[in-house]
């Protein structure tokens, strides 16, 4: 795993530190410098220099801004992304531990899961209007997928002797599903979450694109229209920023709750 | 205490059927340490899970302390030859020794007081707090042990538990089994494909034939209570009855005719 093994001496693991923070931070350097050199001079008003960007960043995201456009949308996003975890989840284990439900739900949610989640935002609207109700439905609708289907695999894949170590020992019911079934597909559910997370951005955008009078997507929108080039490229900036900042948050959570399972895999890989 | 009678099963799967046991009846005194031993692939596995109440048998019945086992028993703990999948990698030691007790219903601090002596007992007392890939593959069959005992069962089912340990640590498990059965009184069922394990280990040994599976033979163990790897293992006695049931199982192999199963005399001396 990551650190200095073990007895290296103390210069030596500062190195490595120093070396692996080089190894991230180079391609991104990289890539803003290029966009930085090749942007500086633009005079095309659809692609501004990198300097106009970000010095407008600051005009831009203003504190009232972070308040009523960006705290609504990611409000949402959690709403949604939650409500979505919650449903799949649960919806998984009783669909992956009975073989006949099994059975009958599979070609549908085959099905619902192939349909762009996109394209359910007219029909959301139809009903759910056009307020918060209806962009946290469309981006629960959306996330809740990948968290279902992964987690009936995860449950269908319980190891047999784990399974019959669990029987043997009148370990039942709601004991079985907290102790063994839910953390031994734990390493699944998560794939299916990560899955659902990089969905649920998208979703949120899209859905404020639609019809909404706040957040980062109406935002976007709104600059467009409005040929503030400037301004909607850094709205562009702060969602693949945003993007950046959930995937690391996601990514602390689960070597948390899966910490046991990395060290597995590294037990086994020695 | 536990009484095996006409038990029979069969596997039924696409289109084909295979009768993995025939026929066995044997029955397993209270506080007795019996080894099942017979060829490889010889349903040994199977017999042991309709005995644990994993498996539902065709024909035939396993009754254990005069009730019907159809069911996991409460009074029996089972150890699983694949300790690796058998514990739970997710839970430290401590939590998966004290999980079947939580299950049973116990105050935290009877489940605490149990699940520390039980890993006492296996000589793991520090290890409470390691997850079990962090231990080796002999210390996790010890764990699986632990986890049993603290479970307090009256019967201990054991499918082939150090097959898949080193020489060395699997003579320290037989000890420790030996030495736990000793102190603690409980029926033991222990099954392997290792003859001389058995014979060290038991006190009767049931030799089965090939599949589909009847019992060969049943003999008794007169070999002192008392045993070690050392002197136990090179005592003209130890090798008597090892060669004997060496010479049952070969002829199971072969398919000899079987001579009716019953309560053999065990070989002169």
């Amino acid at each position: 795993m990551t650190g200095a093994p073990p007895g290296r001496p103390k210069s030596s693991a500062w190195r490595h530190v120093v070396l692996r923070l080089v190894f991230v931070l180079a391609l991104p350097v990289v890539l803003v410098t290029v966009w930085w050199v090749a942007s500086d001079g633009s005079e095309d008003v659809y692609w501004p220099p990198l300097r106009t960007i970000v010095s407008a960043f600051p005009d831009v995201w203003t504190g009232e801004r972070w308040r009523g456009d960006v705290l609504p949308s990611v409000l949402r996003l959690a709403a949604g992304y939650g409500l979505a975890a919650v449903a799949g989840v649960a919806l998984g284990l009783l669909v992956g531990s009975h073989r006949r439900v099994r059975a009958v739900c599979e070609p549908v949610l085959e099905f619902l899961r192939a349909v762009p989640p996109p394209v359910l935002v007219p029909v959301i609207m139809l009903f759910a209007g056009i307020g918060d109700t209806m962009k946290i439905v469309v981006i629960a609708s959306g996330c809740v997928w990948p968290v279902l289907l992964n987690t009936v695999e995860g449950v269908r894949a319980l190891d047999p002797v784990a399974a019959e170590t669990a029987r043997s020992y009148g370990v039942t019911g709601v004991a079985r599903l907290k102790d063994v079934v839910l953390p031994s597909a734990g390493p699944q559910i998560f794939a299916g979450l990560r899955q659902a997370l990089s969905i649920g951005i998208i979703l949120m955008v899209i859905s404020e694109m639609f019809a909404a009078s706040n957040g980062l997507g109406f935002t976007i929108v709104q600059f467009q229209r409005g040929f503030a080039i400037p301004g909607m490229w850094t709205g562009i900036l702060l969602l693949g920023l945003l993007g950046f900042a959930l995937s690391v948050l996601f990514r602390l959570v689960e070597r948390r709750v899966l910490g046991w399972y990395h060290g597995l895999r590294a037990a086994t890989r020695r | 205490m536990l009484d095996v009678r006409g038990l029979r099963k069969v596997y039924e799967g696409s289109g084909r059927r295979t009768e993995a046991v025939r026929d066995l009846t044997f029955t397993v005194g209270a506080g007795e340490l019996v080894c099942l031993v017979g060829p490889s692939g010889c349903g040994k596995t199977t017999l042991l899970k309709c005995v644990g109440g994993l498996l539902a048998p065709t024909a035939g019945e396993v009754t254990l302390a005069g009730r019907k086992v159809d069911g996991p028993p409460p009074g029996t703990a089972f150890v699983f030859q694949e300790y690796g999948r058998s514990l739970f990698p997710w839970m430290r030691v401590g939590a998966n020794v004290e999980l079947p007790l939580k299950q049973k219903g116990l105050g935290t601090s009877r489940r605490r007081e149990l699940v520390a002596d039980a890993l006492e007992s296996v000589g793991l007392a520090d290890a409470a707090g390691a997850y079990p890939w962090q231990l080796s593959g002999g210390m996790q069959q010890r764990v699986a042990i632990a986890r049993a005992l603290a479970y307090e069962p009256d019967v201990l089912l054991m499918d082939e538990p150090f097959a898949a340990v080193d020489a060395q640590t699997r003579a320290d498990l037989e000890d420790l089994v030996r030495g736990l059965w000793r102190e603690r009184g409980i029926t033991v069922l222990f099954v392997t494909h290792d003859i001389d394990e058995a014979v060290y280990l038991g006190e009767r040994v049931i030799v089965l034939s090939s599949s589909p599976t009847v019992v060969q033979e049943q003999l008794e163990v007169d070999l002192p209570l008392e045993r070690d790897q050392l002197s136990t293992r090179v005592a003209p006695r130890f090798a008597e009855l090892r060669t004997h049931v060496y010479e049952r199982i070969q002829a199971a192999k072969r398919g000899a005719a079987t001579r009716p199963a019953g309560t053999d005399a065990p070989p002169p001396r």
